[in-house]
Parts: C-alpha cells; sequence; structure tokens
C-alpha cells in the first residue's frame, strides 16, 4: 500500500518516532521547530507517551539522558540556539553511549541570529559541540520523506551502535509540507539488558558512570568510543550521486540546499554542461571514500551550503586538496537562488574548472 | 549463641569509603540505605547521584544508579520515573549543585510534583573541588573563594532550600535534619523515611535536608564540626518539616 498523507516536517518527524515506538518525549518551545513538541504534546498522550516540557534545553537533554539510560525510546528537538544549550547533555550521553535521537531544526546564527533556515551548525554537529572526544552519527535529510524516513532509521541506528543520532535539518525542510509515505516496517525490540531498571533480581547494580580518575581506565573508555566510531565510519557513511561518473565539475550540497544545487544542475545539463552532484546524507560520519574517488575524474567541485562554510574544510579533507574547491553560500536566513548556482556554474567552467 | 546488635544493611555494598573522616555523608548514605531495605523496595531503588563528593555514591548504595551532570539529577530523575513508575526514584545531591548550578532543575521538579525523594546534603561548602564558597555558605564564613568571609553584599545571604521548595504546591514533604548527634540521627532516619513512604504511597516531590560536617574543608576536628552544626548551622537552618501535606501530622 503507498499511502501518503500531507505533513509539514516538523510533524513528519513526531509521527516518525511515534511509528518507530517512541514513547517519551522532552523539549523546549523555539523556531522553528516548536511544530514537533506540539505534535508530541497532542499525540504521544494518546499512545501511552510522555510529552514534558522541561524549564530549559539544559533540563530536556538531561530527561532525556534519564530516559535513555531507563531503557526507553526516546527523544528531543530543538532549534540553533537551544541547540548549543544541550551541548553539555550530549557530551555525556554520548560519553555514556545512551541511544537516543536528537532533532536540530537549524535557523541562522549566530546568537540569537534569525528564524529564517540556516546551516551554520555544521561544525558543531559533526565536529563535537561538546567536550571531549566523541561523535554523533549525523543524518541530513533533504525532504519531507526523508525526514520521516532517516527518524525512523535514526533510532534504529542509535539502537544498533549505542550512540546518540542527530538529524540535522533546517528551518525551510522543518517548515514544508510535502505528500509522505508513512507506512513503515517496525524493527524488533532490542534488548538493553545495561539499562538502569531497578534492581528487580539482578544480584549486581547497573551503573551509567562518565567519570574515572583513573587515567588508564579513562583512556580505554576513549579507545572504546573510537573502536566504535571507526567502524561507524566504515558501515554507515552514505551519500546520493548524480552524474558523478562523467562530470566536469561536482557540486556538493545537503540537506534544503541540495534541492537547489539539484536544480541548478539539471539547468547546466540542459545546456550540455558536464555537472554532477554528491549530496551528503549522512554528514558524519562523511562519504569521503566517495568524494575521492570522483576526484579522480572530476575536475573540481563546488560546495554550496546555507554557511560562511563549513562542510567545503570535509570536501576538502576528502578529496586531499587534489582539485579546487570552489564555494558559494548564504547566511542570515537567506538561500541561493538556482540561478545564482547556476551562474557560479558557468562561471567556474568558463574558467576551465581551475 | 550469640545476638546479633549490627549488621551492614543490604541497601549498601561493603566497600572502604573514599569520604574524608568525619564526614557525615557515610551516615547519611546508611539511614538512606537503611530506610529503603526497611521498606521492602531495595530491588525497585533507582539512585541518581550528583557531582561532588557522592559522585561515587554507586560504589556504596546496592541499587542501579546514573550519575547526572553537575545539578541535572533532578531532570535526569523525572525522567526514568517517568519511564519506570513503579520504580523508587532518588537523588542525593550537595549544595553546590542543588543550590547553585542546578537550581532550576530542583525548583521545577519540585513544581510539577515528580514523584521522586531528595535528599540534600547541606555541607555550606564546595567539599570535592576543595573548599569553595556555597550558595548556603554563612555570612562571614571563610572558604577558598570567600578568603575575607562571605560578604552579604556581594555573595547575598545563604539560600534556605528547605523553606524555599515548601512553597511549591507540588512539593508534599519537606524536612530539614541534622545528624551531628545521636538524637538526630534518629530524626533524620524517621524523616527520611517520610520523605519515601511519600513518593510510594504517589503524594508527589518530596525532600529531606540533611544539614552536614566537612571538617576538611572547615578545617575543623570532627567533633568540633558536629559542635558548629549546632552552634552556627541550625540557628540559620532551623531544624524541622517545613511541609507534609499528606501525611498524618
Amino acid at each position: 500500500m503507498t499511502e501518503k498523507i500531507l505533513i509539514k516536517g516538523n510533524e513528519a518527524i513526531g509521527e516518525a518516532a511515534i511509528q518507530a515506538g517512541c514513547r517519551y518525549y522532552f523539549g523546549y518551545p523555539i523556531t522553528p521547530q516548536s511544530e514537533l513538541p506540539e505534535y508530541m504534546a497532542r499525540k504521544l498522550p494518546t499512545v501511552g507517551g510522555v510529552f514534558l516540557q522541561a524549564e530549559s534545553e539544559i533540563a530536556a537533554i538531561n530527561m532525556l539522558y534519564g530516559a535513555a539510560s531507563a531503557g526507553a525510546r526516546a527523544m528531543t528537538s530543538s532549534s540553533s540556539p537551544g541547540f548549543s544549550l544541550k551541548q553539555e547533555g550530549i557530551s555525556y550521553i554520548a560519553a555514556a553511549e545512551l541511544p537516543c535521537l536528537l532533532v536540530n531544526v537549524q535557523r541562522g546564527g549566530p546568537g540569537l541570529g534569525t528564524i529564517q533556515p540556516g546551516q551554520a551548525d555544521y561544525f558543531q554537529a559533526t565536529k563535537g559541540g561538546g567536550h571531549g572526544d566523541y561523535r554523533l552519527l549525523v543524518l541530513a535529510p533533504n525532504s519531507v520523506q526523508e525526514l520521516f524516513d532517516l527518524t525512523v532509521e535514526g533510532f534504529d541506528l542509535a539502537d544498533k551502535y549505542r550512540i546518540p543520532v542527530l538529524i540535522l535539518a533546517d528551518g525551510a525542510l522543518g517548515q514544508m509540507m510535502e505528500a509522505v509515505s508513512v507506512n513503515i516496517k517496525p524493527s524488533p525490540k532490542v534488548e538493553k539488558p545495561w539499562a538502569i531498571t531497578g534492581r528487580r533480581g539482578r544480584k549486581e547494580t547497573n551503573v551509567i558512570n562518565t567519570l574515572s580518575f583513573d587515567k588508564d581506565t579513562s583512556e580505554q573508555t576513549n579507545r572504546d568510543l573510537q573502536k566504535k566510531y571507526a567502524a561507524i565510519s566504515q558501515n554507515e557513511a552514505r551519500c546520493e550521486e548524480f552524474f558523478t561518473d562523467n562530470a566536469e565539475l561536482v557540486l556538493v550540497a545537503y540537506g534544503i540546499t541540495a534541492r537547489i544545487a539539484k536544480s541548478a544542475m539539471e539547468k547546466a545539463r540542459s545546456q550540455g554542461l558536464k555537472v554532477g552532484l554528491i549530496r551528503p546524507v549522512t554528514l558524519w560520519p562523511f562519504p569521503s571514500p566517495d568524494l575521492l574517488r570522483v576526484a579522480q575524474t572530476a575536475k573540481a567541485f563546488l560546495v554550496s551550503e546555507l554557511s560562511a562554510g563549513q562542510m567545503i574544510e570535509d570536501v576538502e579533507l576528502a578529496i586531499r586538496c587534489q582539485k579546487p574547491v570552489y564555494f558559494h553560500g548564504r547566511t542570515g536566513g537567506n538561500m541561493p537562488s538556482t540561478d545564482d548556482l547556476y551562474q557560479q556554474i558557468l562561471t567556474i567552467m568558463n574558467a576551465g574548472g581551475n | 549463641m550469640q545476638e546479633k546488635l549490627f549488621a551492614i544493611t543490604d541497601g549498601l555494598i561493603n566497600a572502604a569509603t573514599h569520604y574524608c573522616p568525619g564526614c557525615h555523608h557515610g551516615i547519611i548514605h546508611r539511614l538512606v540505605a537503611e530506610v529503603i531495605d526497611e521498606l521492602g523496595v531495595l530491588d525497585t531503588s533507582i539512585l541518581i547521584e550528583p557531582v561532588g563528593c557522592a559522585v561515587l555514591a554507586h560504589n556504596y548504595f546496592n541499587v542501579d544508579t546514573i550519575q547526572a551532570a553537575h545539578g541535572r539529577a533532578p531532570a535526569v530523575a523525572t525522567a526514568v520515573k517517568r519511564v519506570h513508575p513503579d520504580a523508587v526514584v532518588f537523588t542525593y545531591q550537595g549544595d553546590g549543585d542543588l543550590a547553585a548550578i542546578g537550581c532550576a532543575e530542583i525548583v521545577h521538579a519540585a513544581m510539577r510534583g515528580e514523584k521522586f525523594t531528595t535528599i540534600f546534603v547541606n555541607n555550606i561548602i564546595y567539599g570535592m573541588t576543595g573548599g569553595q564558597m556555597a550558595p548556603t555558605t554563612l555570612e562571614s564564613q571563610v572558604t577558598a573563594t570567600s578568603p575575607f568571609g562571605r560578604k552579604t553584599e556581594e555573595a547575598g545571604r545563604p539560600i534556605r532550600v528547605a523553606e524555599m521548595l515548601a512553597t511549591l504546591d507540588g512539593a508534599k514533604y519537606i524536612a530539614r535534619v541534622a545528624v551531628n548527634t545521636p538524637a538526630n540521627v534518629n530524626k533524620a532516619k524517621a524523616a527520611i523515611k517520610e520523605a519515601f513512604t511519600g513518593q510510594i504511597r504517589g503524594d508527589g516531590f518530596t525532600l529531606v535536608e540533611v544539614l552536614s560536617t566537612c571538617p576538611t574543608n572547615w578545617g575543623m576536628s570532627p567533633v568540633k564540626a558536629n559542635k558548629f552544626v549546632e552552634e552556627s548551622m541550625v540557628p540559620y537552618f532551623p531544624l524541622g518539616i517545613f511541609k507534609d501535606a499528606e501525611g498524618k501530622q
């Protein structure tokens, strides 16, 4: 059956979470993601779940730490300024290896910035906004359907690797309405013998602890984390490619910007220009091997983001600076138009891609 | 056959303590563990431990434990109790953790009437970090960060947590006790038992503030520290039950 519903991006995340078995939501209102907590406030009580509006983002992320420790499928969401406040708790969640889902519907920054869409939280999302050596598995949807699908999959990935998974969306995706297929195949329940439940007959106590006074124990904890991150890098990096096998200029963009980039690419293709597109679906792990492969045949890359240039650093690293990498970004809640990007393509290609 | 007069409660793990000589944490741990054991809820109890001297409480309490970030134990406990409503959930927090960095979390958990119990250990100083000024530090008290004594015109007067939280409707049992004398230890245990009983009944938020010593950072002998509780702390932080909304009294 291919039943589709017309639904707003923020609400699609909520619907996906509920269908994926999430019964605990903790959050704090902030534009442009408030439709998500509002949706959870309406829906969760009807399925025996808990919606809790916390006193702050800090409280919300620590409630998530508690619910995930207790073995529940749980989530929180926010937008850029609020998501910054969650960074302390995210570091603890990563250290304690607690599976849960985080959502950042990005707006422009820094500071209060703007309530319009942005992608300037890329560094925070992929390099670790909190303290210590940790990673989030970062998923970057580019449609309302993908917001739904990656939310469902995000919970499974979180359980599979005992890692917090971040849906890095933006205000445009959160606010837009699209037709979405909402039929999912529920995944089997994951056993969590480590969860905090009360001993209930268990002889030993379960403890969620991120502190070690012994430096070798602490280093071993870091080694274990890095081993897990290496496995995720190996298994989960993902991107979508268009015409990369014969492209001279390859656009690189994610999320809402990838849709604009795709339109610009199609316009260029219709003019006979050999342009392709790589759309990272996972931002961490970054699909570096795919970019490096494409760099062997492409002449140049053009990165576009709603930032002053953040993902471009990962692109340059991925291709080991073997080819020129151009950048076109907008900030402050502005978006590049298809024509903006098309003009950039023309300029680069007229210069021979060098 | 000899009569057994004393045994370690099942609520505690038989481990060597890291607490300083004369510190009250050991007594308070034991009282809480005895209460949990006597109420028959050892198997369903969950501790949320703080950042501070009690950060290693999981080495002593024979219950599942989550270590919270500094001050966030009430938020963690809120979620744990929502996920496991049949569990007996308690936070164990010091005055820096609860009354400074975690002030918002404790106030809002109490406001919501979250059905967990907080053991608030008030020793008027930051113990683990080496004796800095706390929100509960007494007027003129010398600490590492108030080397000339707490000046009220700069740092205000100490916060009375029990009285403050008792104003909230969601808080159902609020008491302040001390453990510096055998008589006070008995009263403290009774209050802790009331708080846990209230939680088990589903009354709402319950809290017991326990005045405690920190001989190391106060620079006093344990005996002198016990006397200091009586002479300097109790006059400012009066002992008693500030709220007993559902109890028999």
